[in-house]
């Protein structure tokens, strides 16, 4: 590991510390999960519906908080965090984008630098300069309404409104689900373009392995609110681990196909 | 017919216009409560059952009962007018209460969650998100009470609060046809156009998808 790996190792973005969650009267979801995520890298969690993903995501950001252990984001726990900083410094993109359907493309990038008063001129720019970055022509799109926009062209309002107080963090639920495969390979491949340029520390949910490959530098793989383990892509693909291969046989068999 | 509307115009129109101001006063104040505890109840699961229950029962009653059930109440039974509008208040309490907090349920939970999530305080999420949104649910609760509160306020007459329905009553005790329609004719098309206003404005407000 070269020095730059060792310091971001010493100071994760992320850290999950023997974290479980069990909703309000309600199954333990997440059962002492521990795993941290070093500033600039990509993990993809993995897993089936139901093994825990997205309840991970959401604790990042404190929608929800832990029943026991911490998640530490920045060197504070979330419960330290007053939630609402908490939230304004992380991003966050979830699959049918929860778009504000009241709001055209540009007052829904927007959001969070109103939330934040900033002066109207630094606003517009930066609108203008995100709606490049992820690819949408401004002349034509930046007042149509949500429901005016096709499926890949909502999901990349929702990347350029989780960017827009370039925040260090972003969390993405499923962000390519919902799209036809040729639009989401298309995005796909533009958040990678976009990765190396931004180096943003991202966490994302997926059930799709193959996408977790592409797109991920490390992969969670979650079963039944517990974490197999937290993976390289190459340890991935060789592990021997069981879980990890019930996991990865099915997809070995769509691929033979 | 027209003539004798307009032998009594002067009469018909002062009525009409104590009709509006019944109706404008009550409908005012009814939407102050009525949006508020709708906001309210659509955060507190616990108080849905006994807010919507209360407003519920209260709409049930009949109005010339409720009139006169309020009759004996200290501070209100000494004006009619101050009582007429408690009571067409009551009424008006349940459509608008109930539309205010089914419209704010109604909204995309992905919606609410990306807001949250952003970082939007609870009152950023009620005015930039769950007003705007429900406001067509809650412009349709106040167009069906204010309809409806058109209609009650005629019975107001029957305790002296006046109102078009002084014509209507005073028709029916002299078998004076003429006089009914002078009564019945204006606020039924105060009703209509109560009903047409915001009906227009519940279209404009409600957000295309």
């Amino acid at each position: 590991m070269d020095a730059a790996g060792e310091d971001a190792a010493k100071f994760p973005a992320i850290e999950f510390r023997s974290v479980s969650y069990q909703a309000p009267a309600g199954p333990r979801i997440l059962d002492g999960i521990s795993f941290s995520v070093a500033r600039g890298e990509t993990v993809v969690l993995l897993g089936r519906s139901g093994a825990g993903k997205t309840t991970a995501l959401k604790l990042i950001n404190r929608l929800i908080a832990p029943t026991a252990g911490s998640v530490v984001v920045g060197g504070r726990s979330t419960t330290e965090w007053d939630p609402i900083a908490l939230r304004r410094s992380i991003g966050y993109v979830i699959q049918d984008s929860g778009l504000f359907p009241h709001y055209n493309v540009e007052q829904n990038i927007a959001v969070v630098p109103n939330l934040e008063h900033w002066p109207r001129q630094r606003t517009v720019s930066r609108v203008a300069e995100l709606m490049e970055v992820v690819g949408l022509d401004r002349s034509s799109l930046a007042f149509r309404y949500p429901h005016q926009l096709s499926g890949g062209q909502r999901q990349r309002v929702g990347v350029a409104r989780a960017l827009a107080a370039d925040p260090e963090i972003l969390l993405m639920d499923e962000p390519f689900g919902a799209l036809d495969p040729i639009t989401r390979s298309e995005l796909q491949d533009e958040f990678l373009r976009l990765q190396q340029r931004l180096r943003k520390t991202v966490v994302m949910v997926t059930h799709d392995l193959r996408e977790g490959l592409l797109l991920g530098s490390r992969l969670a793989l979650f079963e039944a609110g517990r974490l197999a383990g937290a993976f390289s892509k190459d340890e991935f693909a060789r592990s021997n681990d069981k879980t990890v291969q019930q996991y990865i046989s099915p997809f070995r068999h769509q691929a033979a196909l | 017919m027209l003539n004798f509307f307009y032998r009594n115009r002067g009469q018909i129109l002062t009525l009409t216009w104590e009709h509006l101001w019944l109706v404008g006063v009550a409908m005012l104040i009814a939407i102050l409560v009525g949006v508020p505890l709708g906001i309210l109840v659509s955060r507190r699961a616990w108080l849905r059952k006994p807010v919507l229950g209360s407003t519920n029962v209260l709409q049930t009653i009949p109005s010339l009962a409720l009139f006169g059930f309020l009759l004996p109440a200290p501070w209100l039974g000494e004006r009619a007018d101050r009582l007429a509008i408690v009571a067409l208040v009551f009424y008006a309490l349940l459509p608008i209460v109930r539309n205010t907090y089914t419209g704010i349920l109604g909204i995309d939970p992905a919606v609410r969650e990306s807001a949250i999530g952003m970082g939007m305080t609870d009152r950023d999420l009620l005015l930039r998100i769950e007003l705007p949104l429900s406001a067509p649910f809650i412009v349709a609760g106040i167009r069906i009470a204010t309809v409806t509160a058109v209609g009650v306020a005629t019975i107001a007459a029957a305790i002296g609060a006046g109102g078009l329905g002084e014509l209507i009553f005073r028709g029916v005790a002299m078998v004076n046809d003429q006089l009914i329609l002078a009564g019945a004719v204006p606020a039924a098309l105060l009703a209509l156009f109560a009903d047409l206003a915001l009906g227009f404005a519940e279209k404009r407000l409600r957000t295309p998808r």
